[in-house]
């Protein structure tokens, strides 16, 4: 059943039915409602939950890794500056097998100073280990947590990950979502069964010292186990399909990309945009189509390259950049390609919480198709 | 925002699907900030603000001097606008329905306090058509309880009342 | 030795590794004219300079690494290093 909230009280609504047992965060603009509504729930006894009230997101994370090591099922959210500050936790987490899940309220970075919205932070932590799913709408955005969870705690995976969702743009937004009840989330999401824990009559410690004869081997199964994840979320999304009719068994996603010359790729909110402004240019008769990237990590490099036959020319929009080399999307979107014989431009858009429109949409595809790219698309130049 | 969450409650409640949204930034009651509002008989996808409105509601009157409240409207469309001066002097655009309403006198006679949005929600049902007072009424029962909501609903039939006859 | 998921292990104890092994030096440790001010327990590193029945001090060799700390410490000069025969 739909039902109109905004979208940091559905995500709040959907963590507190994947029972997490351990919460810990630090407010931050625009993650606070989320974990503001979540401490009222844990306050009024909804969720039988501990709280863990911290000075910094530093050790919001640590405390997060502490009770996840300890054996319980654990949650967190942040952003921007937020994330930053988890940074070596992120690391840590990942190298420990932790499987957290944190939702991150993707905001861009200082300096300078801004809380709007791009994907500039949780693209920043693309090497440090954990998944990276990224919503569209408010819906995704509450189904891909449940989905978060059963894919970091498969003991074939064992790993923390990131369901990112745009700042303001969904996070403030109110919509309608459908909510499972908690006996749907119980069915599909089963009790945390940590694979090793903490236990005072079995010491253990956790990511212990690694000697050059050992350390490469420890950094080469976490990329094997992000590799596994590729096809865990697959089989995650199929399964939350067949429970919920909503199917998540695609990394990517594609839209009106059957017979499309020019296909646009994207991550997050701006996907909507997108597929409203794709409509309009196939009335017009252009041959426009979308891959949305519903994972980032694992990165569906094959996925990208199965849904592109056919294309001849792509256009990525990137909410971040990856300064001194463009657009990470658009960079690795290029090396899935390479060889294929299809043009591949960047842009650089939207940051900062810059609007973009339909007319935006079709401007980035008229200059894919002259072939001017790598770029950033929208600069004031007279403020330059 | 609360204006336009209410607003678009009221219309989801009435059966089509609703999106509202602040133009983000200052977040704190009173500072002068924009909403937005889209309904629409399909799911909606599209995330930019609004630049062609086909209804404007303002809160604040002392913003028109600054601002170009109907910048992006067209023909047909409905403004709503709270002032105590009914001879408020602004330039409309051709074919622009303007409605003047004391919002704020009748939210300090209903409420007590000069929060305007729930009777701004009133005469937007009445201007528009495009909510009813039933859905309207669930979305302010449902926002508020007890005798906050029989004085905000009071407060939207009062303006919904004060438009519908000059509709 | 197969890896570990998550790096993990036992955690060792310090009472395990028996760092006396690491010595060149060891210090001796004359009661004669020691006058039991307990400055060389406290400044040791290991912690493996214990108090006797009677009063004074002793090193545990099977942790002492040798450092000599005890014996610059001592204010009647009472603890000596010297070269052990290994």
């Amino acid at each position: 059943m739909l039902e109109f909230m905004e979208g940091s009280h559905a995500v709040a609504e959907i963590v507190k039915r994947c029972r997490p047992q351990v919460i810990s965060a630090y407010p931050i603009t625009p993650q606070t409602h989320i974990v503001e509504d979540l401490a009222q729930m844990v306050a009024n006894c909804e969720i039988d939950a501990e709280y863990i009230t911290v000075e910094s997101e530093f050790s919001a994370l640590s405390a997060c890794l502490g009770a996840s090591a300890a054996g319980s099922r654990v949650y967190s959210a942040t952003t921007s500056q937020g994330l930053a500050l988890m940074f070596e936790v992120c690391f840590n987490a990942a190298g420990m097998r932790l499987p957290i899940v944190m939702t991150i309220a993707n905001r861009s970075l200082g300096a300078p100073l801004s809380i709007w919205n791009d994907q500039q932070d949780s693209i920043s932590l693309r090497d440090s280990g954990w998944l990276q799913f990224y919503a569209e709408d408010n819906q995704e955005t509450a189904d891909l947590h449940m989905i978060a969870y059963r894919v970091c705690e498969d003991h074939d995976i064992l790993l923390p990950s990131f369901v990112c969702f745009d700042g303001f743009i969904l996070t403030h937004t109110f919509e309608p979502v459908a909510l499972p009840t908690q006996e749907e989330v119980d069915a599909y999401l089963p009790a945390f069964n940590p694979y090793q824990r903490l236990d005072a009559a079995n010491p253990l410690s956790f990511g212990m010292y690694a000697t050059p004869e050992y350390y490469m081997e420890f950094r080469y199964e976490i990329d094997r186990a992000l590799q596994r994840a590729n096809k865990a979320f697959v089989k995650a999304g199929r399964e939350f399909g067949e429970q919920f009719g909503r199917d998540y068994s695609g990394l990517v996603e594609g839209y009106r990309l059957d017979d499309a010359d020019t296909a646009l790729i994207a991550m997050g909110s701006i996907c909507g945009t997108v597929k409203d402004a794709v409509d309009e240019m196939r009335e017009r008769g252009r041959k426009v189509g979308l891959l949305k990237i519903r994972a980032y990590r694992p990165f569906p490099a094959q996925e990208i390259v199965d849904a592109l036959k056919g294309v001849s020319t792509v256009a990525v929009l990137d909410k971040n950049i990856s300064l001194g080399n463009g657009g990470a999307v658009g960079t690795e979107v290029k090396a899935a390609l390479y060889g294929s014989g299809i043009s591949v431009y960047d842009y650089i858009i939207a940051l900062g919480g810059r609007d973009v429109r339909k007319k935006d949409i079709v401007a980035v595809v008229d200059l894919a198709e002259k072939g001017e790219g790598d770029l950033f698309y929208g600069l004031r130049t007279e403020v330059l | 925002m609360t204006a336009a969450e209410l607003i678009a409650y009221a219309a989801f409640e009435g059966g089509v699907f609703s999106q509202a949204f602040p133009a983000f930034g200052v977040e704190r009651r009173g500072a002068p900030v924009q909403a937005f509002v889209r309904f629409s008989d399909e799911k909606i996808r599209l995330r930019s603000q609004i630049y062609e409105p086909d209804y404007i509601i303002v809160q604040d009157p002392t913003l028109i001097r600054d601002v170009d409240v109907f910048n992006g409207m067209s023909s047909g469309g409905i403004a709503i606008i709270n002032t105590e001066k009914p001879d408020l002097d602004f330039r409309v655009p051709e074919g622009v329905k303007v409605y003047i309403i004391d919002a704020t006198t009748i939210a300090l006679e209903e409420l007590g306090v000069p929060i305007t949005n729930t009777t701004l929600m009133g005469a937007f049902a009445a201007a528009t058509g495009e909510i009813g007072l039933e859905p309207l009424e669930h979305a302010l029962r449902s926002r508020f309880s007890g005798s906050m909501a029989d004085k905000n609903v009071r407060a939207a039939e009062r303006a919904y009342t004060l438009i519908g006859g000059a509709a | 030795m197969a890896l570990r998921v998550g790096c993990v292990a036992a955690p060792g104890r310090a009472r395990d590794n028996k760092t006396g092994a690491w010595r060149v030096f060891k210090p001796v440790f004359d009661p004669e004219t020691c006058n039991r001010c307990g400055m060389c327990a406290l400044v040791c590193p290991e912690g493996c300079v214990y108090e006797t029945e009677e009063g004074t001090f002793e090193p545990d060799l099977d942790y002492c690494k040798g450092c000599g700390i005890c014996a610059e410490v001592c204010p009647k000069k009472s603890i000596q290093m010297e070269k052990e025969e290994k």
